[in-house]
Parts: structure tokens; C-alpha cells; sequence
């Protein structure tokens, strides 16, 4: 049930990220560009996903725990530090240079174009890498999300 | 050149925030693509299952509503060379990972929490990623 539940989840999600056309590199970097070809349907995208995601959160996150799991499994990490900053910046610089952050790219890859697989592999290759020199561990991973 | 579509967005921003809605209130989980995918890549995990199916829901999904016609895969286009996607790819997998976070996991399931940590990673990626494109569209004009 978790794991159908999970599915149903994924699936709204590319559905999501195809309807709103964030699945186009191109578009996402357009929006990236303010002060040129701005295509500014990104905020609309986040502006209504971060909309639905607060009052639903506020629902659900009032259970005691959820349907189908023990407990709900929050970040615990607090505090801003260096590693939070710098690796937002690089994950800037790579998402503007492409047009591609995790989502849409392993989304894009459905439709069988070059950039998205390079990309994808990429993406993978660095995420393991990051992880035994950052980390020290192929397990750990991601707090926040 | 794409179009601004504020509609097609406020929809497709609708679905992804019920997606996040559904794997906190079903499972506990973030919706944080960037977490999900690189738990997949090391040793396998005892929940990764749940990781794995939501994967291809995120790859259904997309199948599904350009078969039914809510996107043209033909309008497609990506910037840059094989080199900078190469180096781009690298970027985000090691900024992620560093970061703790992706668009989804910080700027959208984090802010939604009221997570400082989530508000200052999304201000900071959308700031460098403005700057980027900034830089490469208008100063070196590629």
C-alpha cells in the first residue's frame, strides 16, 4: 500500500511537472533569464505547488502519524552552515547552465532525448561522488529533502 | 522563445503540491526528488521500495499526459553543448548532495514547512542560477 501510494504520488508529480511544461529545459531557463527572453510561468508553477503543499502539510502534519508509516521523518538539521550555503551555489550554477534540476530531468528522459540521459548520468555520477567526499558514506543522504 | 502559460502552470504546480501532500500524509516522506534519486544509487536501502515506485510514477506521469496531450515533447529544446550538460549535471548532483536539497525537496516541501534552512538554500540556488544564465545570455552572449 505504501509503495502504490508512493506510485500515485510520483505520478502526480511528472504530471504535474509535464502539464506546467517545466519538463522543457529551455523554459525553465527562460524563466532563469530576468533580464531577457523572461518567461515567468516558474513562479506560477512554485507560487501554487508551495500553496497547496502549506495548507495540506497543515492537515496532515496534525495526525499523530501518518496513514501508512510509523512517524513522519522531518529534517532534523538546523542552523545554516557553509556546507547548506556552498552547496546551493554549485546546484545554482548547474541548474542555470542546463535548465535542468532533479525533477524535470529524470522526468525528461521519457521522451528519449541526449541531453536529458547525459544529464541524468551525470547528475548521478556527482551525487555519488559528493556523497563519499563530503559524507563519508554511501547511506546517508539528504536531510531536507 | 517559449510562451508564459500562467494557467498551465498554476495547474501543473497544483498537481505537484497534492503529490507532496499525499507521500507526507501516506508515508511521513519529503517529496524531495533529488533525496529519493540518490537513495536509489548507493547500496539498496530497506525502504527504498517505496523510493523506486515513486520514481516511476514521476516517469508515468509525464507518459501520461503528453499521450493525452498536455505537453509536445517536440516543443523541447536545451541549452548549452554537450559539455556544459555534462558539467551542469555533475554541478547540481554534487550541489544537491552538499546542499541537502533540490527545487522540490527545499523550494517547495522546506518553504512550506516555514524551514529557514530551505529559505535561504532556495534563495541562494535561484540567485546563482539567475546569475548564470545572466552570464551566459547578455555578458558572454552564448
Amino acid at each position: 500500500m505504501d509503495k502504490l501510494t508512493a506510485l500515485l504520488s510520483g505520478l502526480l508529480f511528472g504530471a504535474g511537472l509535464a502539464i506546467s511544461g517545466m519538463v522543457n529545459p529551455m523554459k525553465v531557463q527562460n524563466f532563469l533569464d530576468v533580464f531577457g527572453r523572461w518567461d515567468p510561468t516558474l513562479i506560477f508553477v512554485m507560487g501554487s505547488a508551495l500553496a497547496v503543499t502549506y495548507a495540506g502539510y497543515r492537515l496532515v502534519l496534525n495526525a499523530p502519524r501518518p496513514r501508512l508509516a510509523p512517524a513522519f521523518v522531518l529534517p532534523a538539521l538546523q542552523g545554516i552552515d557553509e556546507r547548506l550555503i556552498g552547496g546551493a551555489v554549485v546546484f545554482g550554477l548547474g541548474w542555470g547552465l542546463t535548465g535542468f534540476c532533479p525533477g524535470p530531468a529524470i522526468a525528461s528522459l521519457v521522451f528519449g532525448y541526449w541531453p536529458s540521459v547525459l544529464f541524468v548520468a551525470a547528475m548521478a555520477v556527482g551525487m555519488v561522488l559528493a556523497r563519499h567526499l563530503f559524507l563519508g558514506s554511501d547511506e546517508t543522504l539528504s536531510a531536507d529533502g | 522563445m517559449t510562451d508564459f502559460t500562467p494557467l498551465a502552470g498554476l495547474t501543473g504546480g497544483i498537481l505537484i503540491g497534492l503529490s507532496a501532500v499525499l507521500l507526507m500524509g501516506g508515508l511521513g516522506r519529503i517529496a524531495g526528488i533529488s533525496g529519493i534519486f540518490g537513495s536509489l544509487l548507493g547500496r539498496w536501502l530497506p525502504d527504498n521500495g517505496w523510493r523506486l515506485t515513486f520514481i516511476l510514477g514521476l516517469l508515468a506521469g509525464t507518459v501520461l499526459v503528453s499521450l493525452l496531450g498536455g505537453f509536445d515533447s517536440d516543443s523541447m529544446a536545451f541549452p548549452g553543448n554537450p559539455l556544459s550538460t555534462l558539467l551542469g549535471g555533475l554541478l547540481v548532483g554534487i550541489g544537491t548532495v552538499l546542499g541537502a536539497g533540490c527545487t522540490s525537496g527545499h523550494g517547495i516541501c522546506g518553504l512550506a514547512r516555514l524551514s529557514v534552512r530551505s529559505m535561504v538554500s532556495t534563495a541562494v540556488f535561484m540567485f546563482f542560477a539567475v546569475a548564470t544564465v545572466y552570464m551566459m545570455r547578455h555578458v558572454i552572449g552564448a
